[in-house]
């Protein structure tokens, strides 16, 4: 979905939002009132120039706006891949954004995160998923990587994923499979400044992702084994 | 992948209390053994996970050897490998003997 | 010198920590597997990969974890990245004096790439929640395999980070990247080009990496005792502080091609030596230098 159509299905009775190249931020009027949002287009990769811009975007608000809900809308086809973003520490920018929606979150302001079109790998990690809650578009495309490459570096035949992703979840592409292990709480149709708004109403409940898995049944491990860790004897 | 099981009697019980020992990686070319008490009626107890097939012969000649440098009995090892060599094999299974007899109790 | 490369997870945890303080959770004898690789006709490992425990150091109680670059090179799994985040929940339990994280890893395991995504998401919010909590996060990283990918995120979470010349920090693997873009972009196999990009010396002088130490085990822990007084600051101020710093270093750094140029800019002479000085020696040079 065009950005600018999502808004204006997210905030019916007004946003104002400026978009700059691959970035946009602003507010949008919701049910529960004003809501900050930072996002992305053209399913941007994620470098170190983008990621710094959402962080201080991010701090901006905690700064001038205490309590204000903020709503991640990142469209990326993943981390920007370059010698230079190596060099510059591209994976610590991505912590800094990390570090700064945890500010957020200790401060009190939800974080909503909507997948609305591409949601991938590093670029997943340092966005939507840094969300309370991360909800997605049934369109919406979320992966690690697709099932041939995934065969090139695996050495396990295509046909063999292919076969098994049909059964399980946990390495091919699709938002159902997030949906299924927890990652995305909910898709969101219909009225979607009524999801917003219900989203904006969920307790904060601290990261519960590994329970919606296994409840859906797409993750069954992860719960119990950190809480084995957690509680194990010694 | 192959499993592979086997059992050999006539050693002597270790003690049931002594910690299980892990030695090596299942990384290629290696492997990892995890030796550990287990009431086995006296036996001692082979289960390989191997990602080499059709290899059985070769497992069954290094650990008739292993079993006549260490006659253990009520002891389960484990194994995951990714194709070591037989001498690999030996190797990490005496440094696991080495580590679980040379333990605490 | 006792080779902190050469080291397996498992040597490091019981050369590094107070001699026999070591105690695992979920040892290997509770064969906690991964069944996603088996159903992939891939060989698992009765630890996943990943060593979770409790220990000493200098005296100090900690809980510490090992990631196994031999195996999958560390990738993270399902199972994986459960231990990792246990192990960091259970210290906002007990508030140990910090965690250690021996980290090794090409980030997410693609054979259960899901499951492994979603595990490190998991194990960055419960880094977050912990340090949050007054809990330091210390990362030593001088493995083999480095630190990429979700876990290269991870580590720049954490209080501080211990590194060796020959220990790797960043996002995309070189090969990744020169498979994807090419080997005009990133020749993997030059390797002076990749440890003076992702290497430790350089993320020392960027100010990511708090100490640089030989590769030695002892080195590492001399350097982890050192940083256990840590206090972890995600306050207002501190992470306004880290922005003007990471905002700084792309006005100055940002259209520079090499390392040798950002060290030259940061003032260091003669930049092309730094790679060929010992630990102490390169210290020294770059004393009031580091960004």
């Amino acid at each position: 979905m065009d950005a600018k159509i999502l808004l204006s299905r997210l905030f019916p009775t007004g946003f104002d939002v400026d978009f700059d190249g691959q970035f946009f931020h602003g507010t949008g009027e919701s049910a529960r009132g004003k809501v900050a949002i930072v996002g992305s287009v053209d399913a941007a990769p994620i470098g170190v120039e983008l990621a710094f811009r959402m962080a201080g975007d991010v701090l901006t608000v905690v700064r001038d706006h205490p309590d204000r809900p903020i709503l991640l809308l990142v469209d990326t086809q993943g981390q920007r891949l370059s010698r230079r973003d190596e060099l510059l520490g591209i994976n610590g920018y991505m912590a800094h954004l990390a570090k700064c929606l945890q500010l957020a979150r200790n401060r009190g302001h939800r974080i909503v995160g909507l997948v609305y079109s591409e949601a991938v790998s590093g670029g997943f990690l340092a966005s939507s998923l840094l969300a309370d809650r991360c909800h997605a578009l049934p369109e919406a495309q979320v992966r690690v990587m697709n099932l041939p490459a995934m065969s090139r570096i695996t050495k396990i035949p295509l046909e063999r994923l292919e076969e098994l992703s049909t059964s399980s979840p946990v390495f091919a592409p699709g938002v159902m499979n997030y949906l299924q292990m927890g990652a995305v709480h909910s898709l969101w149709e219909g009225d979607l400044s009524q999801r917003l708004a219900e989203s904006l109403d969920a307790p904060a409940e601290g990261d519960v992702r590994r329970e919606w898995g296994e409840e859906r049944g797409g993750r069954k491990l992860a719960r119990p084994v950190a809480e084995r860790v957690r509680h194990a004897a010694g | 992948m192959e499993k592979l099981t086997f059992e050999f009697f006539g050693g002597a019980p270790v003690n049931a209390t002594r910690a299980p020992a892990l030695v090596g990686v299942v990384g290629s070319g290696n492997l990892e053994v995890l030796i550990e008490p287990a009431e086995l009626g006296g036996a001692c107890a082979v289960e390989i996970l191997t990602a080499a097939r059709g290899f059985g012969a070769t497992w069954k000649a290094v650990l008739d050897d292993f079993f006549t440098r260490h006659k253990l009995a009520d002891v389960r090892i484990a194994i995951n490998d990714v194709g070591a060599t037989p001498a690999v094999v030996a190797l990490r299974l005496d440094q696991a003997v080495e580590d679980f007899l040379g333990g605490g109790a | 010198m006792s080779s902190y490369y050469e080291a397996s997870a498992r040597e490091r945890l019981h050369a590094l920590f107070d001699r026999g303080s070591f105690h695992e959770f979920l040892p290997p004898s509770e064969r906690v597997v991964s069944p996603h690789l088996v159903q992939l006709d891939t060989p698992a490992a009765f630890d996943d990969g990943v060593i979770v425990g409790r220990a000493t150091l200098d005296g100090r109680p900690v809980l510490v974890a090992a990631q196994e670059g031999g195996f999958m090179g560390g990738a993270v799994g399902e199972v994986h990245g459960a231990k990792l985040v246990g192990l960091l929940e259970r210290a906002r339990d007990e508030k140990p004096a910090a965690v250690l994280l021996l980290v090794e890893s090409g980030g997410v395991r693609l054979h259960e790439a899901n499951a492994g995504l979603i595990g490190v998401s998991e194990i960055m919010r419960a880094v977050l929640a912990l340090r949050s909590e007054g809990v330091p996060v210390v990362v030593l990283d001088g493995g083999q395999f480095g630190c990429f990918g979700g876990m290269g995120i991870v580590a720049r979470l954490c209080d501080a980070i211990v590194m060796s010349e020959e220990g790797r920090l960043g996002l995309s693997g070189p090969e990744v990247i020169e498979t994807t873009c090419g080997v005009e972009e990133f020749d993997s196999r030059d390797r002076a080009l990749v440890w003076r990009t992702v290497g430790g010396k350089h993320r020392y002088l960027l100010g990511e990496a708090d100490a640089i130490v030989a590769d030695d085990i002892s080195a590492f822990r001399a350097a982890a005792i050192h940083l256990l007084d840590t206090k972890p600051d995600l306050s207002l101020e501190a992470l306004t502080a880290e922005h003007e710093r990471l905002g700084a270093r792309i006005e100055k750094f940002g259209a520079l091609r090499d390392a040798l140029d950002i060290w030259s800019a940061l003032g260091v002479e003669k930049p092309e030596n730094l790679p060929l000085l010992e630990a102490d020696a390169f210290r020294a040079a770059v004393d009031g230098k580091r960004a």
